[in-house]
């Protein structure tokens, strides 16, 4: 009886190209951010080339596409900024709380209820909400507030905040869940309420992972597209008042799309540089919030 | 100023009576506990007596740790869970309407089986729970006298502020120790504190308790009898939720009076 | 000895009432989630309900809204997952079976993982950004239905990736054990047995990341899928438009029909998500309830 040994280098010859395939596939991944990074790179360079560093990233009139034009680019940055505030604002309290109130308050009856719920509103399509904004909470905000624009940044930012508050939940659900029984056990015997377990003993015990989530909420805000392009308008300006329309770097970055803007122009690289800044921005704080949950989970393993 | 309130005691005896007229400062009168469908206490009737140490021994699944945590309403966490009989403290029903958890808590401290300190520091530890209770006294000198009577001061004196997580299993059990001392509490409950320690750092702690009975009634949930025989002062032996037989240390190892007991007690079984 | 306690107990009741407070305050938060989430599908049915019929179905957009429809809309968003589905679910199970079976650990593994991690974060518009360089212009496939399914597939490829990864490692190890130990070759063991016992979560991940695809709009818009088509794509090289895209082109319009004709539109994808949600929690529960 012979187990066909002949044919042992050609098996093995083919289990190499099959693992050779796999990893092709695997480093596609690599490949993919050597792009983003080679092409933001190539065509930011070409844009200082005709706009100092400087003016870009301090200067505070962003009007690329009229004359006179200017290239500062704080205004986007602060338009950016107003919207992840306010839907931070918004969703990290709630975000939290609710996480607190699944892990250490609610049966699992009302937990089969509200955690596929959140589920569902993180799955909702941004340009749902973008049509949310401008349809429901923009009238409403204007009837209650005369002195709100059609375009403002509140009504994106309303809706921004409710489309990561379920990430905040669940990721705040995972570190409080992560802290043991015990810890719990031991300060209840010490005579604390719940409320007191759950604020005092609990949370700061999952504090980084319970930060982690709001850097990468954070971060998610940043990059949010469609809502900030519906509500909040297209007009770069350096305001604090939620009230009034702004623009962020990703609602530019799609005005500028939609318009004809022929390739190699100052225009067209503003898409680069401005992507490129977004892009470097979501990098850091993704990467610093990994590092944060990472710690956490070497904590309590 | 302080006001009259449902679980404060209405008389206090300074110094110890003879061992015969030793009050109970804990009655057990024929309590029965369900886990659903599931009794694990059987018409349990005790009589704790204070300033002593109680141990309750009894082979595994028995209900000793069941007991031990209807003493501190620490049962309540747990769903499902009913109770029938009545349990006094200082002649008030612990589970009477009235009665708040949190305040049974304050006068009946626990320590658990596995050290469980915060991952704040040895200080916080200590002055945590006086802390949320409103402790407003001398902070200082209670973290320091607590941590004195837990042996441990001179140990972390120097290193308050440090980290409770870096401590050895042992220190951690005796911080967990001075944090419920620190709340002055009459009576401490421990469920097999010394399970999870090397034999040194348990002999130190079976060293702490002779000192902690001068001030205060410790009731220890232990599977170890040795400990039990050379630790405590009365000792109830639990079966299957029953209790088979209660009385002075000596005695119940020496001469047991129900054949159940001598067979538990000579390693028969269990 | 007297205990510190007997002074304190002042505090207690506001400690209490501070209890139920703050239990009161969590209940209420939580549960004005669920209510934002009727709110909006409430919103969204009542605006949108009166566009919806056969003809909106079967028309393509006009000027007129009486006369608009997503034809278009619908049938390039099925040509877009279609190839989205073709280039990514390949590579994205090809990447994970080789970082769960095949891959050794060491830095190459590393960088590879640090990199799917870091793309997972990555905003949707920067991967539009990077199709528009690197597929619309330099592979010059023009704004058409290729590119941006090869954009869209390098957008969920780590999503598929990831949980392919967690479908595989949930595969015991005694089935890998066993197999190897009958002299199979590591593509065997992979093929015939840890494929097909991770399937089920595989499947669910798919459906899962081809929902997210579905409803992204930010990197159809920068590889140029237009807004006003009135055809439908005939072949991969045509451009196109999708439903999200006409819904945001109806949306971003002051008049109140064209705001009604973009609820009528979200109800559809919604509907479509909520079907493939559905049958992606229905396979992930059969396969949990199937005895091993």
């Amino acid at each position: 009886m012979h187990f066909g040994l002949a044919g042992a280098a050609r098996r093995r010859w083919k289990e190499g190209a099959i693992q050779s395939a796999l990893f092709v596939c695997a480093v596609v991944s690599v490949v993919t951010t050597v792009g983003i990074v080679i092409i933001l790179g190539k065509e930011s360079f070409g844009f200082f080339r005709h706009v100092s560093p400087a003016e870009f990233l301090f200067g505070t009139r962003w009007t690329p596409l009229l004359e006179p034009r200017s290239f500062g680019v704080l205004p986007l940055l602060c338009g950016t900024l107003l919207v992840v505030a306010g839907s931070s604002l918004i969703a990290i309290p709630i975000g939290l709380v609710s996480a607190i109130y699944l892990g250490e308050y609610a049966s699992d009856r009302i937990r089969r209820i509200v955690k596929p719920v959140l589920e569902v509103l993180a799955g909702i399509p941004t340009v749902v909400y973008g049509y949310f904004a401008v349809s429901f909470i923009t009238p409403m905000l204007m009837k209650a507030i005369p002195a709100t624009q059609v375009f403002n940044a509140a009504s994106a930012s309303i809706v921004v905040g409710i489309m990561i508050l379920p990430m905040v939940a669940s990721l705040c659900d995972d570190a409080l869940r992560a802290v043991p029984q015990s810890l719990r056990q031991a300060a209840f015997a010490l005579g604390a309420t719940k409320y007191e377990v759950s604020t005092r003993i609990v949370v700061p015990g999952a504090l980084s992972g319970v930060i982690g989530s709001f850097v990468l909420a954070v971060s998610r805000a940043v990059g949010e597209t469609m809502a900030v392009t519906l509500a909040a308008g297209a007009t770069p300006r350096m305001t604090l008042n939620p009230l009034e329309s702004i623009q962020t770097m990703t609602s530019y970055i799609v005005q500028v799309s939609l318009g004809d803007t022929p390739a190699g122009t100052v225009e067209y690289q503003t898409i680069f540089a401005v992507g490129a800044l977004l892009f470097a921005v979501t990098l850091a704080a993704n990467l610093g919030a990994h590092r944060v949950l990472r710690r956490f989970r070497e904590v309590y393993e | 100023m302080t006001l009259v309130h449902p679980m404060r005691p209405p008389t206090r005896e300074p110094g110890s009576a003879p061992a015969g007229a030793r009050s109970a400062i804990l009655e057990v009168e024929n309590l029965s506990i369900w886990y659903g469908d599931n009794r694990a206490i059987n018409g349990v009737s005790l009589k704790i007596p204070e300033k002593r140490i109680t141990a309750i021994i009894g082979p595994s699944g028995c209900g000793k740790s069941t007991l031990l945590r209807t003493f501190n309403r620490m049962n309540d966490f747990i769903p499902g869970l009913r109770c029938e009989g009545r349990v006094r403290f200082q002649n008030r029903d612990l589970f009477a309407s009235g009665v708040d958890p949190v305040e049974v808590r304050l006068r009946i401290g626990m320590v658990f089986q596995k050290p469980n300190p915060f991952p704040k520091s040895i200080y916080d530890n200590v002055i945590w729970g006086p802390a949320i209770n409103g402790f407003r006294g001398d902070r200082d000198r209670l973290v320091e006298e607590s941590l004195t009577r837990a042996a441990l001061w001179d140990e972390v004196k120097d290193r308050l502020k440090d980290s409770a997580l870096g401590l050895s299993g042992g220190q951690q059990q005796r911080l967990c120790i001075a944090r419920a001392l620190a709340m002055q509490p009459e009576i401490i409950l421990m469920d097999e504190p010394a399970s999870s320690l090397d034999p040194r750092s348990t002999a130190r702690i079976e060293d702490l308790l002779f000192e902690l009975k001068k001030l205060y009634t410790i009731v220890i949930v232990t599977h170890n009898m040795q400990q039990a025989a050379r630790v405590s002062d009365f000792t109830a032996f639990l079966e299957s939720g029953e209790l088979i037989e209660f009385g002075e240390t000596e005695q119940v190892f020496t001469r047991p009076k129900v054949k159940r007991t001598e067979d538990y007690v000579t390693g028969r079984f269990g | 000895m007297t205990s510190w306690v007997e002074t304190v107990s002042l505090t207690l009741p506001r400690r209490r009432r501070a209890a139920r407070v703050f239990a009161l305050a969590c209940r209420l938060i939580t549960w004005s989630g669920v209510v934002l989430l009727g709110v909006l599908l409430v919103h969204v049915s009542r605006e949108g309900f009166q566009w919806l019929d056969w003809d909106f179905l079967t028309s393509f957009p006009s000027r007129f809204a009486e006369r608009a429809g997503i034809k278009s809309a619908l049938m390039g968003t099925l040509w877009l997952i279609g190839g989205t589905g073709a280039v990514s679910i390949p590579l994205g199970v090809a990447a994970s079976i080789y970082l769960e079976e095949y891959a050794r650990p060491g830095r190459i593994k590393s960088i590879i993982e640090i990199n799917i991690a870091n793309l997972a974060g990555v905003p949707s518009i920067v991967y539009g950004i990077l199709g528009l360089a690197l597929f619309v212009r330099g592979m010059a496939l023009g704004r058409s239905v290729a590119a941006g399914a090869l954009t869209m597939s390098l957008l969920i490829l780590p999503v598929i990736v990831i949980t392919s990864r967690e479908a595989i490692r949930a595969v015991p190890g005694s089935i890998r054990q066993a197999a190897f130990a009958l002299g199979a070759t590591r593509w065997q063991v992979t093929r015939d047995h840890v494929l097909p016992a991770a399937l089920p979560g595989i499947l669910t991940g798919v459906i899962l990341a081809m929902s997210r695809a579905i409803g992204e709009t930010a990197p159809l818009i920068m590889i140029g899928a237009l807004t006003y088509v009135a055809f439908l794509p005939r072949g991969p090289a045509d451009s196109f438009t999708a439903l999200p895209i006409q819904i945001f082109n109806w949306a971003s319009r002051q008049q109140a029909e064209f705001h009604g004709l973009a609820a009528a539109g979200i109800i559809i994808l919604l509907v479509v998500l909520f079907v493939m949600n559905g049958v992606a929690v229905y396979i992930r529960n059969r396969s949990q309830r199937k005895p091993q």
